[in-house]
This record gives structure tokens, C-alpha cells and sequence, in this order.
């Protein structure tokens, strides 16, 4: 079946793109093999494990529940740009690297794009609080401990941090600014390096 | 896996989005997705097309209405959750909201969505149930309103028709001397729940709703029941229905457990209010 194309809009990470996909494209997909940015990780496929969790307009939410075609001109924002603007670790990733938040890393992606949402509506979150945080997503190494532990860790980095050091989804973006897709995986993916 | 193939309209006004409804009879409506998504994710449907509903103006509201709130068809979970006019009017709808799914699910998901989709395992088939509310929606034919008690047929069985759009849910709010409570029991907080009860009390009036029980949301009128007999008289109205996740009997104990529990919450609650209290 010949599947009609629909062109679409993002703004990813802050640089406009342009996409042609089928209707069917989910969001996860489209970032993906579109747009080659591998970062966002696909687990389940139906909403339940939270791997390609990424933030559509500064909000939260699962990628493989959604049709890229829906989200014409909307921003999203995935792990790969949750790094500074220098390129160093944003806070959610240095706590996960300080606290041991990560063995496989497979899940990581989508816990850093959750909590980065769940610290900026919730600055100082309690332990219940930054248990709650995560509750929407699963990991299969770590027990959890250091998960949470990274919660609170990443909100008190933030809460340090100097005003605007923190990459915000909302910030404008720039047309022909240079893509991040071109780091490598393992950077993109849990911004650790290889 | 991914979904099969499906044409995909974006109507700007009701109107289209009925026309494209009426035009082809595998056709269905896209809201949040939260719950279509994961089933044509795993091909348990394959629409022809999908007729996304997020680009019509209006849809996207909460309005105080006499008697109770109105709640638009793209009003996502989270805004009725975060809204404060919702928790005066009616508590227990914000009680519920807090057991449906995660956050990140609720950024998306919509209420009415959630309603339309007539899940006996989802909370808010069996809240508006039980508060008696309705469902507004817009056909070939123009608008009508469908009373709850009318909308629930069979399992993920609504009287939605194929070509109508849901527009609004109405919501009706908690009289003055009234309470409620909710309580579900789930493996995790903010998957399905094995089984869920929520209780309004008004003066002698004692009606429980159950979700994830039986195939259908049910409400049970226990007016003058004793504690210790409410379980009996609930389970004789109810079918609990076995899975992977719960034996029918568990379901039964949950129920026996958790009903006289959430009743003597609601009540509790009506006392406070009738006190003065704020919620």
C-alpha cells in the first residue's frame, strides 16, 4: 500500500526541522530514523515503561504514543538537548553519573527528560515526591535507589545553578543553527561520553 | 510494533471532523491517544483513519455550569487534575484523577477521552456514573446529549456513534452536606487498578461506584445498609471478573475490604464539610 506523506514541523532541541513521514510515524520513530537523533530510546511501545519519554512543549510525555503528523510546529525537546549549552553534563545527567542512577542505561533517556520536567515544576521535591517523579518509569538494573537518589541530587544542582545555565525547552529557536544529532550515541544517550 | 496504515484528517471545526466521520466507517476519532495509541501500537485496531481532533477552537476548556463543570474534549487529564474550580465543585472527580495513569500519561490523555473509551477499568467511566453526569456530543444529525446511565453498554462498549464527535462532559457538583472518597488497589501507583471504590454520601443516601470489578462500571445503591453487609449487597450487583493480574475472588475480597472503607470515608468527609470545612 502506497501510504500518503505528510510534512512536518518540529522544533527539536531548539532547531527547526522539517520532516515528510506517513501518518503512522510515531514520534519515538520519527526522532529516530528521521531525524537520527538515537537518544530517545523505544522499550515497551505502548506507554507503560517510559524509555522514549521526551518533552513536547516543555511537558512530558510518552513518544510512542504519539503521531509525529499531530505535532506539527510544536517544540520538543529530547536527552540530547539536555546538555548545557557548552556541552556539558545538565543537571539531571551529572546527578545520574554522581549517584550511580544508571547500569545498562537503556531507560536512562527517559528518566532525564522526566525529572528535568518533574524538578522545574517541583524545585525541592521531598523523597516522597522525587519517588513520585519517576513512578511513570521502569528500569530493570538499578532497584530504584539510586534513581531517586538522583532526584534529589539533580534538584539541588538546579537549585544552585545559575539562572539560564539550565537549558529551557521554551528557548526560541534559531533557524540554521547546527543540529545536535551529530554526537555520538553514547553521548546522546546518557551524556557521559564514551 | 507499529500501527498499520491509516489516512489521518486534521479538521478545524466540528463540522469537517463529523464529515470526515460520516465518509468512511472505519474511521475514528484521535484526542489524546493515550489509550488509542496502545492498541493500534499492538494492531488490536486498525482504523482506516484516524480523524485528530486537536486543531478545533473551543474543545480545550473547564467552565463553572449551573449545578456542576463542564469539561471540554481536549481538556488534558492534568488540567481537570491541577484545576482548583474542579476540586471545589466536585472533589471526587479530583480524587480519581490523581489514580489515572502517570503524569506523563496525564499531560496528554483527556478526560472525556477517557470517558468515551468506557474502560471498566479506567476511573472516570464509573465517577460520572456515579455522580449521574452526561456526555455531550455532535453528529450528522446536530448535538445531543447522552444521560451517563444511557452511555455505558458493554465492555469498551460506549453509544457514541461512529460519526459523532464527543464534545463535553458534564460533570454535576457535590451538594453542600454531601462527601465523597475513592480508593483503588493497584501494583504500582498509577497502573490499572485490581479493583477501585468510590462513595458519595448525602444525608441517608449511600451509593458506591466500582471500577475494574466488572465488565461495565457499576454503582450500587447501599442507602441504609449496614457496614458489615455492604460488601454482600455490593457483590450481589457486580461479577468480578478474573485476569492475569487479579482472580475473580481477590477482586471479590477487594471489594469486601475496600467498600464499608470508602463509605465511612465519604462520610467522614460529608461531616467536615457540613462543619464548615473547605473540601
Amino acid at each position: 500500500m502506497t501510504e500518503d506523506l505528510h510534512d512536518v514541523r518540529l522544533i527539536v532541541n531548539g532547531v527547526h526541522r522539517e520532516l515528510r513521514v506517513p501518518a503512522r510515524r510515531l514520534l519515538s520513530d520519527a526522532l529516530r530514523h528521521d531525524l537520527g537523533l538515537t537518544g530517545t530510546h523505544v522499550g515497551c511501545e505502548h506507554g507503560v515503561c517510559g524509555a522514549c519519554t521526551v518533552l513536547v512543549d516543555g511537558a512530558p510525555v510518552r513518544a510512542c504514543l504519539l503521531f509525529a503528523v499531530t505535532l506539527d510546529g510544536h517544540e520538543v525537546t529530547t536527552v540530547e538537548g539536555l546538555t548545557r549549552d557548552d556541552g556539558s553534563l545538565g543537571p539531571v545527567q551529572q546527578a545520574f553519573a554522581e549517584c550511580h542512577g544508571l547500569q545498562c542505561g537503556f531507560c536512562t533517556p527517559g528518566f532525564l527528560t522526566t525529572i528535568t520536567a518533574g524538578i522545574r515544576a517541583n524545585p525541592d521535591p521531598t523523597h516522597e515526591e522525587a519517588r513520585e517523579i519517576v513512578a511513570g518509569n521502569l528500569c530493570r538494573c538499578t532497584g530504584y535507589q539510586n534513581i531517586v537518589a538522583a532526584v534529589e541530587r539533580a534538584a539541588e544542582i538546579a537549585r544552585e545553578d545559575v539562572p539560564g545555565d539550565v537549558p529551557a525547552p521554551a528557548s526560541p529557536p534559531q533557524d540554521g543553527q547546527l543540529g545536535v544529532e551529530d554526537r555520538t550515541e553514547d553521548q546522546a544517550t546518557t551524556g557521559l561520553g564514551g | 510494533m507499529k500501527p498499520a496504515p491509516f489516512a489521518y484528517v486534521r479538521p478545524g471545526t466540528l463540522a469537517e471532523a463529523v464529515a470526515a466521520l460520516a465518509a468512511d466507517p472505519g474511521a475514528k476519532v484521535l484526542a489524546g491517544g493515550q489509550s488509542l495509541v496502545p492498541l493500534l501500537n499492538m494492531r488490536l485496531a486498525a482504523p482506516t483513519a484516524l480523524v485528530d481532533i486537536n486543531a478545533i477552537p473551543g474543545l480545550d476548556e473547564i467552565t463553572a455550569e449551573a449545578g456542576g463543570v463542564r469539561i471540554g474534549a481536549l481538556v488534558r487529564h492534568a488540567a481537570v487534575l491541577a484545576s482548583p474550580l474542579v476540586r471545589r465543585v466536585q472533589p471526587l472527580l479530583h480524587l480519581a484523577l490523581d489514580n489515572v495513569a502517570h503524569a506523563t500519561i496525564r499531560n496528554r490523555g483527556t478526560t472525556v477521552g477517557s470517558l468515551v473509551h468506557a474502560d471498566a477499568a479506567g476511573e472516570m467511566p464509573v465517577v460520572l456514573r456515579l455522580l449521574g453526569g452526561s456526555l455531550d456530543v455532535v453528529g450528522p444529525d446536530g448535538p445531543r446529549t447522552i444521560p451517563v446511565e444511557e452511555l455505558y453498554v458493554g465492555p469498551l462498549e460506549s453509544t457514541v456513534r461512529h460519526d459523532e464527535v464527543a464534545v463535553s462532559a458534564f460533570v454535576p457538583g457535590l451538594a453542600a452536606h454531601a462527601g465523597v472518597a475513592f480508593e483503588e488497589l493497584a501494583r504500582r501507583q498509577g497502573d490499572y487498578a485490581l479493583a477501585g471504590v468510590a462513595a458519595v454520601v448525602e444525608g441517608d443516601v449511600v451509593r458506591a461506584g466500582f471500577l475494574s470489578v466488572s465488565d461495565l462500571p457499576t454503582v450500587v445503591d447501599l442507602s441504609g445498609v449496614a457496614a458489615e453487609d455492604m460488601a454482600d449487597l455490593a457483590l450481589a450487583s457486580l461479577d468480578p471478573v478474573g485476569d492475569i493480574h487479579a482472580s475473580a475472588d481477590y477482586r471479590a475480597q477487594l471489594v469486601r475490604v475496600m467498600t464499608p472503607r470508602v463509605v465511612a470515608t465519604a462520610r467522614e468527609h460529608a461531616r467536615t464539610r457540613t462543619q464548615g470545612g473547605t473540601r
